[in-house]
Formats: structure tokens, C-alpha cells, sequence
């Protein structure tokens, strides 16, 4: 309610400017006139003389050309009567009256938002510590401002790097898992992470330099699994299915039996077209358990295009379908609070356009995600 | 609440803008003294209210209030308190909002000391000055709006492109806005003159602190940012013939030659239509160059704005504005009444050969910056017109502007005597010939030209010199008289021999830096040493070191001469996480106007680094002499008292010129 009043208070002060002068009857104005400069003029002229920086029979040359102007300044001043037309200021009080709130508020209120209050950072940071729930990106903040005065806290670097690639921010993650290598020395595990976060940031492409820390890794532990299975996609993605199918192949001969990536490593195999070909060797014991793979593959495939989609509406999020898609994928997923994550992220992202925000909301709230 | 107050303050000076553009001009028409006087408290409103504007946009950056984009976007709660205030104009958005607030100080001073103006005359003013606000704020509301929302507000902001943040961003823009906006006004009295349809002797008064004042903050401005440029992007250059400095140049030399072409009119009542003309140009250009910097028409440092539709609404503005007035102008020029006779060979003829000279400047710089723009528009074909060119150009037409210099002030109102003239200001050619001599017999290596145009610069400090020699009669007339001429000499005699002498030493300045600039561009590991124009510069180290919202990394430098110790010399690189850029900072040590300058490039795995070492002689006196020209113009301010030629009585049979 304070700003309404703010509000009413601002309008009502420039009303009164336009009034203020409209109210004054036409007594007579202090003004300057043509008049008074050449007057001035004038007296200018004796000055000079005076003090000799002007000889005689310039001065009075001059004196004799301001005259003239004088004269004519004097002859055309307009005969003013200050005339005092009612009508009209009337006509200028109402348009005072009414014109300037109607334009106000015409303009304001498309473009502003008056039912959001003010949040400066000081205040946020007092609320955050009295026991409001820190967001994610708040604490990734803290943490990075850590980092950011003892850059070499190698153990900082690790803990941040894995939490940025989440939150779809690769190239953040990419020099995170550097400085991780950088002050906790290197090890295969580190080189096929950053990896990944190289080839995160090129939208899954394994790039030549993603493909270098991975080779990096493979000679640090040739059984590194992130390593082999992102040699193999390499491969892949060069054309070499075949190679990619031997590499895949060596990779689930050695894995263990419970390995989480098996799935994966096998959907992969199998879209290579190298599957096929192992299928017949495995024992029935394995075959009773690719069903449940198939379940996991079928899900890693889910997982993989929400994931593009999470990344294309990272560096585009004008697409409120997009966003909506998105979110209702989480949903589907069972990943609730990625899906209020989302909406959260989407919101943000459309917030310029009242238009989209609108729409936005909607789709939100069929979804069952009231903002 | 105080970014929706800021928000709402703004869309308020917007509707009083509309108010004080219509309802003073009906006052006008019908005489009503009433009607007439709500320009003047509607402008004292819009700046209070443009003012809180942007002293709220100012709170929102300095408390990091990230639920405003534009906070987010440009700032940082890391950032000093300096950058976070100066981060306001360092966008787009920010620098629009500054622009108006000085348009709506200008309009608030002539409403608050404009007392000495006819009452209609200041009633037609501030309505073209509402014009020109309304159609800012509109711009500003509809395309560029500093106060829009983030529903979730992030934690943190995107920071300032770190090339800005700088003590530079302090100064630099808020003068070059005071210059580019101050000649709004010149130009609402150019077209209420013409509005009115009178204009004589006393309208020239009545602008002449306006357009000085505009003049001193732009001559100031173009000097600030050259100096910033020359120090900040540690290359050394100072002036690189880009578009958007030659947008800041144009309104500087047109603005020139308003200011002189102002002079004949209010001294001798001729040139008006000119004059009014030249009033019409200066800030067709400030607008020019403020659609060439914020279209993003151009891509350079400067243009943070690349927005289609922001261009085409400062088009349409400027179409809206030049052409409107131009042709104003068109349809009332021919009925305004003729001024006073003069002979070419006169003081007022010596002005018009400036104003031909400073046009025909500016027309070379505006071709020279819209060609090629026009030619990728046309042609699809991409090219830079650069030094070479204005080598060719500008610097001939300078050379002629600067040879006449010492003449104009010499030289009597109405008809003047050359010869004569020729005979005074011997002392000063001998003096720059002498100079030549020497610089010819001392120098070694450097082009030709350069002792001739160090001989140049000296004749024209001379020529500014013998002005006041003259006036006060130094040698002729006994001690004491002379000291009570001077004192009773105007105080614009004074500005007028500052701002001519400021253009010798800026001239000697260049002169000198451009010809016998010294450079060392090598890798230096820890202990190596450099010698440069006779200095040796000893590597002691590379140092790493955290700033409040960068990292950088120093070298420090051990300078002595002949084995005398000087200084220590602390060029770095700073890196900005936020934003992942770099800016080098240079390290200057300063002898006499003489500068060492040293600023690193990148760094290789082994501790060697990159380094630029560049010895600028008497590269200060660049910008001593727009300081000295801005010194002169804020002394001719403050002459108080009006000026009037006085004409020498008319000889027999001389043939007088018409003023057009």
C-alpha cells in the first residue's frame, strides 16, 4: 500500500507544478527584454573608453551602430498586455488534472511491476542466514566466492565442479575441474570428468579436446570406465562404429555385474550395431537380466534427450513449450524438485515478456506446479 | 520500492515533458503570462522528478538489488562502491537515463536563470527542450527501460565488461553527455528564434554561456576519453580515428565554429542565418553520434547496445529532429532580417574563414565516418577509412585553420588592417621559425614536416601571446598602466589567448609523440633489462595478487637512467571471473610531460611475459591543451560583462561585404 501512497504522492506534486503557475494572476513578470542587453551594451562602450582599451572615434562608432539596434529593439518590442485567456487555463488545469495521472498510469503499469518489492542483497543475505532455505545456486555462490579469494583450495574446486556441470553450467565446470587437477595433481578419474564437462559444453559432441583428456585418463587407468565409454562415443561419433563396438565391447567384458553404466554402455553398443552381435553369447542369466536393462535403457534415452532439451533451453529460453516439456518430463521422471527447479529457471528466463510469463504460468499450473 | 518509485518518476517527467511541450507554446500565441511560465515550473519538475529517477537507478546498483535486470546484468556486490555508482552509466539503459537527466538539468538551469530572457522567448525554449525529452523518455520507456524485473531475483549479477571499470567511467561519460546535451540548447533557441521569427543581436547574448558551457564539457570530454583510451587499452594510442570518437569530434568542431560564428552575430549582428544554421548542425550531430553509439551501427567497445529496434527508434528521432528542423529552418530563413556590413579583410571575415575551415573539417569527418558504413550498407563490402585518410584531409585543413589563428583576435572589427596585423605579429613568426631551426639541428630521425609543424605550434602560442602584449602595451607603455589594462581587459580577451595557445601546445604535443616515439616490444624473463630512450627498465618479478572482484598478476619493474634509480613501475593484468575477460593495466611514469609506458601481453609456462614499453615524448601537452582550451572557455564564462565591437570609423570608398 506504501508505494500506492508514494505513488499518489508523486503524481499529486506534479500536478502541482503545472497548477502552480496557472493560479498566479498576470501580475507583471520579471523578463528580460532586447532592450536591456543593448543598454548594456552601451554602457560597455563608455567602460572601454574609459579605461582606454578603445580609442575615441571607435567608440563612438560603435556607440552609433548599438544605437540603431537599440532603436529598432525598441520599435518592434510586442506592445505586450499580458492578456489573460480563462478559458484556456482552464483547459490547461484539466488536462493537469486528468491528462497527467491517465498518461502515468497508462505507461506504468504494462511496464512496471508494483506488487514487487525491492531485494537488496544485503537484506537477502541477512534472510538466508536466519534459517531461510538456502537455494542451490545460493550456496554455489558462497562457494565460488570462497574460491574466488583462495583460488588454490584444490578440495573447494572439487566439490563445486560436479554441482556446476549439474546445474548445466560446463564451461564454469570445465576450468573448475582444471583448478581441481591443478591443486589436487591428476588422476584418471579427474581427466575423464573434465572430459565429460568438455563434451557437455560442446552439446555432447566429444570434441578433440574433451577427446585428449579422455586419452589423458585411458593411459593414467586403462580401465577408467568414463574414459573407455567416452573413447568409444568419440569413435562413434568419427564414423568408426566398428571401433566403438570393439571398445564397448572390452569395457562390459571387464565391468562388473552391477555396474550403473551398463546400461548404458549396452544401449550404446547396441545403437552401433554391435549388440546384436554379443547377444548371442551371453548366457541365459544375462538375458534374464537385459530385460531390466532394456527398462534402464530405455530410461538412460529418456534421460539423454531431457537432457539436450535442459541444455538448448539453457542457452535459449524463449521457448515456453520447451520449458513446459521440460518440466513435465522431470515430473514423469519422479524428479519433483528438478521440475520446480525448472519452472523456477523458466520463469526467470521469460520474465521480460509479460506475454510468455502468462503463458507460462498457465502451463505451469495444469501441471500441477502452482507458482 | 525504490526501483517502482524510480520506475514511476520516470513515466512522470515523461507526462510533464508532454505538458511543457504544448501548453507554453498556446501561451505564446495568445500572450498569456500564465500559460507561458508552465515551461518554466513543469522544467524544474521534470528535473526533480528525471533526477530521483536516477538517483534511485544509482541506490538499486550500490545495494546490488539483483530483482532489476539491468542491476543484474552490469553489476557485481563484489564490485568497489566507485564502479558499482559508475556501473549506472556503463549500459545502455543507464547511459540513456544519464542522457536525460542532463537534458533535464539544462532545461531546469534555463528555467531557474533564465530571467534575463523575454518571456516568450523562454516559454519557446523550453518547449523544443520538452520535445526533445518527450522523445528520449519515450525511447528510453519503450526500448531501453532501466527499471524492468526479474521475478527471481538471481544471487549474484553478470558484472561490468571490466575494460569500464575504471576511474575513467567516473569522468568520461557525464562530460561528454554535458557537452552533447548542452547543445540542446543552442539548438531550442535556434528553433524558438525561428519559431518567433526574431532574432538579432541580443539572441546571441542570451546563448553564449549555454553553448561555451557545452563547449568547455565536450572539449574536456573528447580530452578525458582520448587519455583513457591511451592508458586503458595499453596500446599506447591516444586518438584512433574510430567512428564512434569522430561522432564526439563533429559536434566538438561544429560546435567551434557555432561559438564563433555566435561571436559576429552578438558583436556585430550579421551572420545570423548562419549562425542560427550552425546551431541546427551541432546538435544534429550530438544526435548523430548518439544513433551511431547506441544502434550498435557500429560494433566497438563503446556499443553495448545491439538492438534493431533501439536503432530504428534513435533513426526515427533523428529524421524527426534534423529534418524537422531543417526545414524549419528552410521556410523561415529567408524572412529573417539581414545584419551588418563588413570587408573580407576584417575581424568578422577572419571568423568566417574559421567557420569555413572548421565545416569543411567536420564534413571531411563525417564523410570519413559514414562512407564506410554506407559502402557495407550498398555494397556488401566491409573497409576503414583511417589515419591515412584524415592524414590527407583534416590535417591540411588544420594546418591552414591554425596559420590563421594568431590573425582573427588582431585583426579590427568590421575592416581590418593585414598588413599591420603581419607587422605585430612578427615577433611570433620569428619565434617559431627560430624553433624550427632548432628542433631541425637537435632532432634525429622523424619526418621532414615535423620541425615545421613544432614551428607552427610555437607561432601560434606566440601569435596568442602577442595578442595580449598588444592589448595591455607590455613594451610600450610603463609598468603600471600596463597592469591596469590588463586587469581592465575582458576576461574573454584572456579565454580567447588560453584556448589559441591550448591548440599550439596540443599540436606540439602530437607533433612530438607521434614523431619520436620510442618503442620495445620483446619477452622478458625475471632480471632482464630494457633500454628505452636511454632508460633501463629491470624486470624484478612477477607477482599474483587478489583485487576485490579480479586476480591479477604484476610485474614490477626497477626503471633508473644512467644508473640512477627513479622508480618502480607496476604494470599487471587483471582477470575478471564474471565475465571471463582481461584487462591489462598500464604502468606510466611521468617526466616532465615526457611518459614511460609499460604494459604487459601474455604470459608464457616458462615466467617470461610479454612486454610493451613505449617512451612518449612530451605526450602530456596532448591533453594539456584541451585542458588550457577548456580553461580559456570557463574564463570567457565568467566575463561577466557583455561584449560589443567597436568598429573603426569607416574610411572612404571601401568596399563592405554583405554578412551572407
Amino acid at each position: 500500500m506504501t508505494l500506492w501512497f508514494v505513488f499518489a504522492l508523486m503524481t499529486v506534486a506534479a500536478i502541482f507544478a503545472v497548477l502552480l503557475p496557472l493560479g498566479r494572476g498576470a501580475r507583471a513578470q520579471i523578463q528580460g527584454s532586447e532592450v536591456v542587453v543593448y543598454k548594456d551594451q552601451l554602457a560597455e562602450i563608455e567602460r572601454d573608453l574609459a579605461t582606454g582599451l578603445i580609442a575615441a572615434p571607435e567608440a563612438e562608432a560603435a556607440r552609433v551602430e548599438i544605437s540603431r539596434r537599440l532603436l529598432a529593439a525598441a520599435g518592434s518590442e510586442p506592445v505586450s498586455e499580458p492578456t489573460s485567456s480563462l478559458k484556456w487555463r482552464r483547459a490547461a488545469a484539466v488536462l493537469a488534472l486528468v491528462g497527467l495521472p491517465l498518461v502515468a498510469i497508462g505507461i506504468y503499469m504494462p511496464l512496471g511491476s508494483p506488487l514487487l518489492r525491492d531485494f537488496p542483497l544485503a537484506q537477502r543475505e541477512r534472510g538466508a542466514g536466519s534459517g531461510m532455505a538456502q537455494s542451490l545456486e545460493n550456496l554455489v555462490v558462497q562457494v565460488e566466492q570462497h574460491l574466488e579469494k583462495n583460488p588454490t583450495d584444490g578440495r573447494g574446486w572439487n566439490v563445486l565442479a560436479p554441482v556446476l556441470e549439474r546445474l548445466g553450467r560446463f564451461d564454469d565446470a570445465v576450468r573448475a575441474y582444471r583448478n581441481s587437477i591443478t591443486y589436487n595433481g591428476e588422476s584418471a578419474e579427474r581427466r575423464s570428468d573434465l572430459g565429460e564437462a568438455i563434451a557437455a559444453a560442446a552439446s555432447g559432441v566429444v570434441t578433440a579436446e574433451a577427446k585428449t583428456e579422455f586419452e589423458r585418463a585411458h593411459t593414467l587407468n586403462a580401465d577408467d570406465p568414463k574414459a573407455n565409454y567416452f573413447l568409444g562415443l568419440a569413435a562413434e561419433q568419427d564414423g568408426r562404429k566398428d571401433d566403438a563396438a570393439n571398445i564397448w565391447r572390452a569395457l562390459l567384458v571387464k565391468a562388473p555385474a552391477d555396474a550403473p553404466w551398463r546400461p548404458l554402455v549396452q544401449s550404446s553398443l547396441a545403437r552401433v550395431g554391435g549388440g546384436a552381435a554379443t547377444m548371442p553369447a551371453l548366457s541365459d542369466e544375462t538375458i534374464a537380466a537385459s530385460k531390466d536393462m532394456n527398462e534402464g535403457d530405455r530410461n538412460a534415452m529418456v534421460r539423454g534427450m531431457v537432457e539436450r532439451l535442459a541444455t538448448r533451453l539453457k542457452q535459449n529460453g524463449d521457448d515456453v513449450e520447451g520449458w513446459l516439456r521440460l518440466v513435465r518430463a522431470y515430473l514423469v521422471m519422479g524428479d519433483r524438485d528438478k521440475a520446480v527447479g525448472a519452472s523456477g529457471d523458466a520463469r526467470q528466463a521469460v520474465a521480460n515478456d509479460a506475454a510468455r510469463l502468462k503463458q507460462l504460468n498457465e502451463g505451469l499450473k495444469t501441471l500441477g506446479l502452482d507458482g | 520500492m525504490i526501483a517502482e518509485s524510480g520506475h514511476y518518476a520516470l513515466v512522470l517527467a515523461l507526462g510533464l515533458a508532454l505538458i511543457q511541450s504544448i501548453v507554453p507554446l498556446i501561451g505564446a500565441r495568445l500572450r498569456d503570462a500564465a500559460l507561458m511560465n508552465v515551461a518554466r515550473s513543469t522544467a524544474l519538475a521534470q528535473l526533480l522528478f528525471v533526477g530521483a529517477s536516477f538517483v534511485a537507478l544509482v541506490t538499486l546498483h550500490v545495494n546490488s538489488d539483483f530483482s532489476v535486470a539491468n542491476v543484474y546484468e552490469n553489476s557485481h556486490s563484489m564490485k568497489p562502491l566507485l564502479y558499482k555508482i559508475t556501473g549506472v552509466w556503463g549500459n545502455h539503459e543507464g547511459s540513456m537515463l544519464l542522457w536525460v537527466s542532463i537534458l533535464a538539468l539544462f532545461g531546469g538551469l534555463v528555467a531557474a536563470f533564465g530571467n534575463n530572457l523575454p518571456l516568450s522567448l523562454r516559454a519557446h525554449v523550453l518547449a523544443v527542450q520538452a520535445w526533445i525529452a518527450s522523445a528520449f523518455y519515450l525511447f528510453i520507456l519503450m526500448t531501453s527501460n532501466p527499471f524492468l524485473r526479474l521475478v527471481n531475483p538471481p544471487i549474484e549479477g553478470r558484472d561490468l565488461n571490466p575494460v569500464l571499470q575504471d576511474i575513467g567511467l567516473a569522468v568520461h561519460p557525464p562530460m561528454l553527455y554535458l557537452g552533447y546535451v548542452g547543445f540542446s540548447i543552442s539548438f531550442s533557441f535556434a528553433i524558438a528564434a525561428l519559431l518567433e521569427g526574431r532574432i538579432d543581436a541580443a539572441w546571441a547574448r542570451w546563448v553564449r554561456p549555454w553553448t561555451l558551457v557545452a563547449w568547455i564539457f565536450l572539449t574536456l570530454g573528447i580530452a578525458m576519453g582520448s587519455y583513457w583510451a591511451y592508458y586503458e587499452l595499453g596500446w599506447g594510442g591516444w586518438w584512433f580515428w574510430d567512428p564512434v570518437e569522430n561522432a564526439s569530434l563533429m559536434p566538438w568542431l561544429a560546435g567551434t565554429a557555432l561559438l564563433h560564428s555566435a561571436l559576429v552575430m552578438e558583436k556585430r549582428n550579421a551572420l545570423k542565418v548562419w549562425t542560427i544554421l550552425l546551431s541546427i548542425l551541432t546538435f544534429s550531430l550530438s544526435l548523430l553520434g548518439t544513433f551511431l553509439v547506441r544502434s550498435g551501427v557500429i560494433t566497438s567497445v563503446h556499443a553495448f547496445a545491439t538492438d534493431p529496434t533501439r536503432g530504428v527508434f534513435i533513426l526515427l528521432i533523428l529524421c524527426l529532429f534534423i529534418g524537422g528542423s531543417l526545414s524549419l529552418f528552410a521556410g523561415r530563413a529567408t524572412s529573417l532580417k539581414q545584419g551588418g556590413l563588413f570587408a573580407p579583410i576584417s575581424r568578422e571575415g577572419a571568423l568566417v574563414l574559421n567557420n569555413l575551415l572548421l565545416t569543411v573539417a567536420c564534413a571531411v569527418v563525417l564523410f570519413g565516418t559514414l562512407y564506410p558504413l554506407a559502402m557495407e550498407v550498398l555494397a556488401d563490402f566491409k573497409m576503414s577509412v583511417g589515419a591515412p585518410f584524415y592524414n590527407l584531409t583534416f590535417v591540411p585543413l588544420f594546418t591552414l585553420l591554425l596559420l590563421a589563428v594568431p590573425f582573427g583576435p588582431m585583426l579590427a572589427w568590421k575592416r581590418g588592417d593585414l598588413l599591420g596585423v603581419t607587422q605585430r605579429l612578427l615577433a611570433a613568426g620569428v619565434a617559431g621559425l627560430v624553433a624550427v631551426a632548432i628542433v631541425w639541428g637537435w632532432a634525429s630521425g622523424g619526418s621532414t614536416l615535423a620541425p615545421l609543424a613544432i614551428g607552427l605550434g610555437i607561432f601560434v602560442i606566440a601569435g596568442a601571446v602577442t595578442d595580449i602584449v598588444e592589448r595591455t602595451g607590455l613594451v610600450r607603455l610603463p609598468f603600471a598602466t600596463v597592469l591596469h589594462r590588463a586587469r581592465g581587459l575582458p576576461r574573454s580577451a584572456w579565454g580567447t589567448a588560453f584556448a589559441h595557445a591550448g591548440l599550439g601546445v596540443a599540436l606540439i604535443g602530437i607533433v612530438c609523440e607521434t614523431t619520436w616515439n620510442s618503442e620495445y616490444i620483446a619477452t622478458m624473463k625475471q632480471n632482464d633489462v630494457a633500454h628505452v630512450a636511454g632508460y633501463d627498465l629491470k624486470l624484478d618479478g612477477l607477482f599474483s595478487r587478489q583485487g576485490p572482484n579480479f586476480r591479477e598478476m604484476i610485474a614490477e619493474f626497477n626503471v633508473s637512467r644512467d644508473g640512477e634509480k627513479l622508480s618502480v613501475m607496476t604494470p599487471s593484468k587483471r582477470s575478471f571471473t564474471t565475465r571471463g575477460s582481461s584487462t591489462t593495466e598500464a604502468a606510466l611514469l611521468t617526466r616532465g610531460a615526457s611518459q614511460l609506458y609499460v604494459s604487459l601481453g601474455d604470459a608464457t609456462a616458462e615466467g617470461s611475459i610479454a612486454v610493451r614499453i613505449y617512451h612518449k615524448p612530451l605526450v602530456l601537452m596532448i591533453w594539456w591543451g584541451p585542458v588550457l582550451m577548456a580553461f580559456g572557455g570557463v574564463l570567457s564564462l565568467s566575463d561577466r560583462r557583455l561584449r560589443v565591437g567597436a568598429p573603426k570609423p569607416a574610411r572612404a570608398k571601401q568596399r563592405l561585404q554583405p554578412a551572407e
